[in-house]
């Protein structure tokens, strides 16, 4: 039986030259001591092809039309077998991998592996960045709730900033005028078939030029790239001390893409898929929406930055920073490779790493939005221990005239606006009148809302906090 | 001799090189008509607009603002509830009626009117908006959109529009 299946196997191999083609492409030499820091590129394509399978796996769940689509993610969440679980591995394994592409990119930037001749490496590389964050922000909205809708409105908008063309761009992107049955069927499509075509496509080249140029060599300081030279003594270091990629290099990648894989599915049976928001109704108001974490920095971003160069940064920022990335390899691509040895580029790192974590963690926060959910300040957590009728109803009208959503006082409340727990002893009655009929930078006038009754009563109170 | 049947052998198969790139040229060129037409589809289609009634005049008293919703001009039928959209209408007195697009200028993230406060509010990067549709406070560019709204036979209409897009400096795409 052995030796008939033998039989079997070496004709199959023979008329397809598997082992031909193959094996010298798995075990092509690479450079001793790439060891763990290596690992993050390989991570990457395991959880693109877990995304793929739990993608395919989905799309027979899943209906992509905008009446049915809502139904179907709760069919899938509710009903079907293993259903929250293959969406919760889907989540995360897009999670995972725009952090594990983000790794491998800063690992590829702090060793200068960009540099010669691997400059086509990093700009394939770029482009795989591009398509995986486009992916995972298609991928948020065919959740098609009420977060996928305005999400839609949110990115359509930010398109609308790019000059002449803006509007046309924001129409193509919604599939009309406004959101509609269109809509759905354009970001499936770009979802499941076009990006993911162009993600194979690069992938494929990006692998292509793994192989043709080699793995880069672990830098050392002192040791430069010369163009000149450089191809002559790569192969001679691999002649003398190359290893086989299987297995003397791979075990690694496999171990941690494994652990990784494993990690993802651990998260996705305990903490199961994102939960739904409301139904994607767009005249349906009353809801906030969120985009998933790897999108908060942006959210965060244009929160953030000065109202009036807005427009213009949500039209820049992104257009240079992928100039920026792409032009990495022009601006240096022969010379030191060692991080010990290129203080700026470490220093660069660290601020984009910093920057982007701290908008995260304020994204998360957003401080700057106002809490609709507070509760009426009860009287219990005021400062006055025996308050009058005025502050009673100041307290009262600074929650329903809205000054609760932005403002915190003993916990209650929003974070837009300053802490008035003790305003009081900073502002005199007639500061906290001025402040509140002429309105601040970013408060607006209650002049012609307030009645002076009103006017007075919330002020009592106000000063009351000290 | 030989040569003249070499050259015309060589041009035999320059015209044949030419004549199978000039087919699969047009070929792709006349398949790529559909498909060109199917990304292009949104754009090619005409702005339809529509009145559509949101309610009885005396449904809406004076001051007050209130959400209404509406069908969209012309949405496919497979658009479920995603045909539908909002605005916020407000009656200025006996026959004055301003509606205001629900989508804040910034992003167009959903305003709500806080009726108590008697102001627009954005839940995503804290937009505010006066009750004429101006910028209170926050990052929007612009004040709110406003629709086309008509008083016919006692009942309030609100013109359809598209989706207001802000454009670079800040101006609005504004409902015809």
């Amino acid at each position: 039986m052995k030796n008939f299946l033998k039989k079997i196997w070496k004709w199959i191999d023979d008329r397809s030259g598997i082992s031909e083609s193959i094996l010298p492409v798995i075990t092509h030499p690479v450079p001793p001591r790439a060891k763990w820091s290596y690992v993050f590129g390989s991570a990457t394509l395991f959880c693109f092809l877990l995304q793929v399978i739990t993608g395919v796996a989905l799309s027979l769940l899943y209906q992509p039309s905008s009446k049915e689509a809502y139904q179907s993610l709760q069919f899938i969440t509710n009903q079907a077998k293993f259903g929250n679980v293959l969406r919760g591995i889907h989540y995360f394994g897009a999670s995972a991998m725009i952090i594990l592409v983000g790794l491998h990119m800063m690992r590829t930037y702090i060793t200068a592996s960009y540099k010669y001749p691997r400059e086509m490496n990093w700009i394939s590389g770029v482009f795989l960045l591009i398509f995986t964050i486009f992916m995972g922000f298609t991928g948020q909205l065919l959740r098609w709730d009420s977060n996928g809708v305005w999400s839609s409105v949110v990115a359509a908008q930010q398109l609308g900033r790019v000059p002449f063309v803006g509007e046309y761009l924001a129409r193509l992107l919604l599939g009309g005028n406004t959101i509609g049955g269109q809509t759905l069927s354009r970001f499936y499509s770009y979802h499941v078939f076009i990006v993911p075509a162009f993600i194979f496509l690069f992938v494929a080249f990006h692998l292509f030029l793994v192989i043709r140029n080699g793995i880069s060599e672990p830098p050392k300081a002192g040791r430069m790239v010369d163009p000149k030279t450089y191809r002559s003594w790569y192969q001679n270091l691999l002649k003398k001390e190359g290893v086989p990629f299987w297995p003397d290099a791979a075990w690694r990648d496999i171990i941690v893409s494994a652990f990784i894989i494993i990690a993802i599915i651990a998260l996705a049976v305990f903490f199961g898929a994102p939960a739904l928001t409301t139904p994607p109704d767009p005249s349906m108001v009353q809801t906030s929406p969120n985009p998933d974490w790897y999108m908060i920095p942006f959210f965060a971003l244009f929160a953030l930055m000065p109202h009036k160069i807005e427009s213009i940064a949500m039209l820049l920022g992104p257009l240079l920073t992928i100039i920026l990335l792409f032009s990495i390899p022009f601006i240096s691509h022969k010379g030191e490779r060692s991080p010990l040895k290129r203080p700026w580029a470490m220093f660069g790192v660290i601020c984009v790493f910093v920057f982007v974590i701290s908008l995260l963690v304020i994204g998360l926060q957003a401080s700057w939005s106002p809490n609709f959910n507070t509760k009426p300040l009860p009287l219990t957590d005021i400062k006055s221990s025996n308050p009058d009728s005025t502050i009673i109803k100041g307290v009262h009208l600074f929650y329903a005239k809205g000054c609760q959503y932005c403002h915190t006082i003993n916990h209650y409340g929003g974070k837009a606006g300053p802490n008035l727990t003790t305003v009081g002893n900073r502002l005199s009655i007639e500061e906290l009148k001025v402040r509140i009929v002429n309105g601040g930078k970013n408060m607006p006038s209650f002049g012609g809302i307030l009645s002076k009754e009103d006017l007075n009563n919330i002020v009592s109170f106000l000063h009351s906090q000290n | 001799m030989n040569d003249q049947l070499e050259n015309e052998e060589i041009s035999r198969r320059k015209f044949f090189m030419k004549l199978s790139l000039g087919l699969a040229g047009l070929s792709a060129a006349v398949a790529a008509i559909p498909v060109i037409s199917a990304v292009l589809a949104p754009l090619l289609e005409s702005k339809v607009e529509k009145w559509r009634t949101v309610g009885k005049l005396n449904d809406f008293q004076i001051n007050t603002t209130n959400l209404v919703t509406f069908i969209n001009a012309d949405p496919e039928p497979y658009a479920g509830m995603t045909a539908k959209s909002a605005a916020w209408l407000r009656r200025s007195s006996d026959t004055n009626f301003i509606a205001f697009a629900a989508n804040c200028t910034h992003l167009g993230c959903p305003v709500r009117w806080e009726k108590d406060a008697h102001l627009f509010m954005c839940p995503c990067h804290g937009g505010v908006y006066y009750a004429d549709g101006s910028v209170a406070a926050g990052p929007p560019p612009k004040p709110l959109t406003r629709y086309q709204v008509r008083v016919f036979n006692d009942v309030v209409q609100i013109k359809t529009a598209p989706l207001p897009i802000t454009n670079i400096g800040g101006s609005k795409s504004q409902p015809a």
